[in-house]
């Protein structure tokens, strides 16, 4: 598979004796929009910060464009407590910190918003092009690199004129409205020219009417960045929307893949959402 | 406002303050406001830098006084002219290393500067990996070390123990001092407004999101940390070519650090231009308006109770008090003093002028 983006195999997350993510594959293929659900504690947002290097998994390795960007194994005093499987399959341990993932070209936002409140919303895109910078601090000190610095503050410009954030471009992060705040945080992700982007509950604590502009958002943005999707998501009306596929964890493990409509009526699925009567 | 105007008036309040600090020269050497003035440039400096570590980047270091201590003891060592070393170091004698070391004022500043950074990148390495409450206390501990190590009896060829170090040379101008003090707080402007300064802003406000932004954390840190430390080197000898002698009792956590803490809370975290105004009143009031509390005053034949030596800190921890009772955010918050913010304060005068007598009506 050529355009094979992201591919988990067999990530297991054990903290101390609980298993938070257990034996979790997955696959996106370039341009897909892919979906991650289940309920609450199901180890959504643990398997996110496992690709973005919050946490070094305990075993498995994730493999990003075909180059292996994570590995672990079970050592030290994981060895004994380690209740996962594979044991053995992954010898190396690569551990990268979320700043070179971010390097890589994966972009996340996260699930409780997270901007830089004292900065306006231009400085906070233009943050993002921190990474891309060429100068030392010398040189940016003496704007040696005055040119480079104009030339992302015209990036950055652009990008907040396509995603609408231009109006607003000098105000606060903190004062602008809960939908716009999550629009920034998005656009902020972008400013880093990500190929692949995480999307960790972006339609959280929104109504429906501002649910429905970010399905619109999100699926605008995949074709004008040329994006791979990634995300979480608890609203099923977004997630049946746009989703080319979807994975449903529970309880660490996954246990059902495909497309909406065949997540939609997979038993286990509905099991799991709804539980299931001991006389049935 | 338009870029022309806001040029024009740099220019006027550039030549305003330079021609200040020329009347201020020119004044007998007796008069308050030359001594203070030039005290208050050196603090000036210290507040930025630490307002660089502990404002901008968020790194809460209780450390200045030992890179102070660095930088001050680097310096004198370095420029106590050869003649009178013997004298200076009559006690213990003068250490072969260092007995023939003379080095002109400019490159002595620049090395104690150098020292303070180097000690900062080996201390920062380990310890900032430490967070909030922690950092300050290791940091606070690597100024305690510095403090008894310098005053201790195995650096007495160098250092002379607690006898501390004098004749130390200074500038033969008046004004040189101003020109060191504000090339340093100028360069320290620039770096805040540069793409580095904006990565320093991103970890204070929010550890996490700098770092998925792809922000090297400890890289940074350790930048700003020795950068911080560079001026604090600085900082702390042109203090000792101030004070003219120093020893190991000069920069302690009260009289340095808490000092410089307090004009860096009652500037503003984050603010240079509110640590430099906080600095001057610090200074100013203490050293000059408030000196008339230390002696008995007299209103008619009436003496005014409770005025006698020391009187003046008690009013002056008050005013402080009152400060951080009233004011949290500091004089400038976290805002810089641009024609944009003096602009803005106008607006929002009349603003809120306008809205009152709506109110009114």
């Amino acid at each position: 598979m050529n355009d094979n983006v992201l591919h988990i195999e067999n990530i297991v997350m054990q903290f101390g004796g609980v298993v938070a993510v257990s034996d979790f594959t997955l696959d996106i293929n370039k341009g897909e929009i892919v979906a991650l659900i289940g309920p609450n504690g199901a180890g959504k947002t643990t398997a996110f910060n496992v690709i973005t290097g919050v946490y070094a998994p305990t075993n498995g390795a994730v493999y990003f464009n075909g180059k292996r960007i994570i590995e672990n194994y079970p050592h030290g005093k994981m060895k004994k407590l380690y209740k996962g499987g594979n044991l053995g399959k992954y010898k190396s341990v690569v551990e990268p910190t979320p700043d070179k993932i971010t390097r890589l070209g994966i972009a996340r936002t996260f699930q409780n918003i997270r901007l830089f409140k004292n900065m306006t919303v231009f400085e906070n895109v233009l943050i993002a092009k921190h990474l891309k910078r060429t100068s030392n601090i010398f040189s940016a000190t003496f704007r040696l690199n005055y040119k480079e610095e104009q030339k992302h503050r015209e990036e950055v410009l652009k990008l907040l004129d396509i995603l609408g954030l231009s109006s607003v471009k000098d105000e606060k992060a903190t004062n602008l409205p809960y939908g716009k705040q999550r629009h920034l945080e998005i656009a902020r992700a972008l400013a880093t020219n990500p190929s692949l982007l995480l999307l960790d509950e972006p339609a959280a604590g929104m109504n429906p009417q501002e649910t429905e502009e970010l399905t619109a958002f999100i699926g605008r943005i995949r074709d004008q960045f040329n994006l791979t999707i990634l995300m979480i998501e608890h609203h099923m009306d977004l997630v049946m929307d746009i989703s080319d596929r979807i994975y449903v964890l529970d309880f660490g493990k996954l246990i059902a893949q495909g497309t909406p409509d065949e997540v939609q009526n997979n038993p286990k699925v509905i099991e799991a959402y709804l539980g299931v009567s001991d006389d049935a | 406002m338009k870029k022309q105007t806001k040029f024009i008036a740099t220019i006027l309040a550039v030549i305003i303050i330079a021609g200040f600090v020329f009347f201020a020269g020119n004044l007998p050497t007796t008069s308050m406001l030359r001594t203070s003035l030039q005290m208050g440039v050196i603090y000036a400096l210290l507040a930025v830098s630490m307002n660089m570590l502990n404002g901008v980047t968020g790194q809460f270091s209780l450390g200045l006084a030992g890179f102070m201590t660095l930088g001050a003891y680097t310096y004198a060592v370095l420029t106590i002219p050869v003649e009178v070393r013997d004298n200076v170091y009559y006690l213990y004698g003068v250490a072969d290393c260092i007995k023939n070391l003379e080095l002109p004022i400019i490159p002595a500043l620049i090395v104690a500067g150098l020292v303070a950074a180097f000690f900062a990148f080996l201390i920062g390495l380990p310890v900032l990996r430490l967070k909030s409450d922690y950092f300050a206390i290791a940091t606070l501990g690597f100024a305690e070390v510095v403090r008894i190590v310098t005053a201790s009896s195995w650096l007495n060829k160098v250092t002379n123990g607690s006898l501390g170090l004098n004749s130390i040379p200074k500038f033969n101008s008046y004004y040189a001092i101003f020109i060191v003090a504000a090339i340093c707080i100028a360069i320290m402007f620039l770096i805040k407004n540069s793409t580095y300064g904006r990565a320093f802003k991103a970890i204070r406000d929010d550890e996490i999101a700098a770092e998925a932004m792809g922000i090297n954390l400890q890289k940074h840190k350790i930048l700003s940390f020795v950068i911080s430390s560079f001026f604090a080197g600085v900082g702390g000898a042109l203090l000792a070519m101030y004070l003219k002698a120093i020893s190991a009792t000069t920069f302690t956590l009260a009289t340095a650090t808490y000092y410089i803490l307090l004009m860096v809370v009652i500037g503003g975290m984050g603010s240079y231009s509110g640590s430099i105004i906080a600095a001057f009143l610090v200074i100013f009031s203490k050293e000059w308006w408030l000196r008339g509390l230390d002696k008995p005053q007299f209103i008619g034949g009436f003496q005014i109770p409770l005025l006698r030596s020391g009187f003046r800190m008690v009013i002056f921890s008050v005013i402080l008090m009152i400060v951080v009772l009233f004011f949290r955010k500091g004089i400038m918050g976290d805002n810089e003093l641009t024609w944009d913010y003096i602009a803005s304060i106008f607006k929002r005068g009349k603003k809120g002028k306008k809205a009152v007598e709506e109110v009114q009506k």
